[in-house]
């Protein structure tokens, strides 16, 4: 009895480390695979995207071994802190929700949210042309009411877990009837069947499914920032892994002095998203 | 806890719609599993082979799939869109449901034919031979027999479509399992959320196992 407890406990003890190890020198980064421009698999199986090949430069700055883990966008940040892998990069907006969490790096790179619509959409709000929701004044308010009338009693697909979610639970434009997807394919996909009148999410997601499936889309209304929105992306790192965060912090700054962010977000964005 | 506190209007709504989900799938599902299983018993040769590549195909393919192929699958063809059927299919709530009928009438289907195919002929000829029509016979000699054979292993299908209907949230469909995974993506604390609404499935597993021992005991005079 006293050895099976012991076995016990030892066989505990080493669970709990291996699950908390802190990185050696291999630095597992995991991603998501499914939301190009910046993360996703070409037709080999093979991850592409912006922050495939950012992961590729900051560990060579950092000089550590990176290696790349898939994970499901619903189960990211528990894999993390089950430690599946160190550090994430998948797009993940930095926000306080999941600050309370996970630790972020300094943002590396940030772009806007927008609704869009299949061609021939009756949905047409009259807005400026971007928002930002870091302090609403009056002009942003009409924007607001603009999008709540337009938007009202309307199914608007995202994909779960994100800020585009957080933002139409948030209730600043009202009761839309939200509809969530595992991957924003799937979001793409009911968007161009019909079966939801629009559709949230990075701007550069529904460009990117315009480019590939023979422009279906349509943006509309203003282009999102702040507030839900979250300040950037980051790479998201467990809370006690403090050595690894300031690495990614310093690499990134060398990143961004040596052009390599700006030049990488050009190949695969089209324009300048770094930060 | 909190989270799990905060979102319980939003936890019960969905234990609703899981528990909804469930019953009109096995409704539809005995329906079908019904009917199929006597094309199954059925001397004539289509009828046979119809269901018998029926249940193949559905047994034979994941769930998962199936529902994949009736929500993403059918909405890219185009002449489903234009088509009368598109008011169903657009309805995430249809297909899942038309999905888990489908694939529970496949199981059922078995079941009962094999309930049917294990009848005693000799009681059939008594019941003939006392004067009984066909239509009797089977009412009210076969049929509950078949019945009753079948239902522990009933029991255990409508157990794996309970549990089969977490596939819902796939499309869209905010069930137990999609609530839950919504908690987590914004809470970020599965464990928790997992065992609890693990343990209303467990409950529910309860009711239908209680639901079976009740008809077994109504069917044991047969």
């Amino acid at each position: 009895m006293k050895q099976l407890k012991q076995t016990l406990i030892t066989l505990l003890t080493l669970f709990f480390l291996s699950a908390s190890n802190l990185y050696s020198d291999n630095v597992k980064i995991g991603t998501e695979g499914a939301y190009p421009p910046w993360n996703a698999k070409d037709a080999s199986g093979k991850l592409v995207g912006f922050e495939v090949d950012l992961a590729m430069e900051l560990c060579k700055i950092m000089k550590h071994n990176c290696t790349l883990v898939e994970q499901d966008w619903d189960g990211m940040i528990p894999a993390l802190q089950s430690g599946k892998f160190d550090a994430i990069m998948a797009g993940m907006s930095i926000t306080d929700e999941r600050k309370q969490k996970i630790n972020f790096s300094q943002g590396y790179a940030d772009e806007v949210a927008s609704f869009a619509v299949l061609k021939g959409s009756n949905i047409k709000p009259k807005t400026p042309k971007s928002i930002s929701l870091s302090d609403i004044d009056s002009n942003d308010q009409k924007t607001l009411a603009a999008l709540k009338d337009a938007f009202e009693g309307k199914i608007v697909g995202v994909q779960s877990g994100t800020i585009h979610q957080n933002f139409l639970k948030s209730g600043l434009i009202g009761k839309v009837n939200v509809w969530t997807y595992k991957t924003q394919d799937e979001v793409n996909l009911d968007l161009a069947s019909g079966r939801i009148d629009a559709g949230l999410a990075a701007a550069v997601a529904f460009e990117d499914y315009n480019a590939k499936a023979g422009s279906k889309l349509k943006l509309v209304g203003p282009t999102f920032s702040g507030g839900t929105f979250g300040n950037g992306v980051g790479v998201g790192i467990r809370k006690a892994d403090s050595g690894l965060l300031s690495d990614f912090n310093s690499a990134i700054d060398t990143a961004r002095q040596k052009g390599i962010i700006k030049k990488l977000a050009i190949k695969h964005f089209g324009f300048d998203a770094s930060m | 806890m909190k989270p799990l506190i905060d979102n319980f209007p939003d936890l019960l709504k969905s234990a609703l719609l899981t528990l909804e989900l469930t019953i009109f799938s096995i409704l539809i599902g005995l329906l079908i599993g019904l009917i199929f299983s006597l094309m199954r018993i059925s001397k004539i040769k289509i009828l046979y082979f119809f269901s018998y590549y029926y249940s193949f195909v559905f047994r034979g393919t994941p769930l998962f799939v199936q529902i994949f192929i009736i929500y993403f699958g059918l909405a890219q063809l185009e002449f489903i869109r234009d088509s009368i059927l598109w008011a169903v299919l657009k309805k995430p709530y249809w297909c899942a449901i038309i999905a888990f009928a489908l694939n529970t009438g496949a199981y059922t289907s078995e079941i009962f034919r094999s309930g049917f195919e294990k009848i005693d002929k000799n009681l059939v000829e008594a019941a003939n031979s006392l004067g009984l029509s066909n239509l009797k016979t089977f009412l009210t000699i076969t049929l509950p027999i078949a019945i009753k054979r079948s239902l522990p292993a009933y029991g255990n299908e409508m157990i794996l479509m309970l549990k089969g209907t977490s596939l819902a949230s796939t499309v869209t469909l905010l069930d137990l399992t999609g609530t839950a995974k919504y908690i987590i993506s914004t809470h970020f604390n599965p464990v928790e959320v997992f065992i609890f609404v693990g343990s209303i499935y467990l409950f529910f597993t309860f009711l239908i196992h209680t639901f079976i021992k009740y008809l077994e005991r109504k069917f044991r005079y047969y």
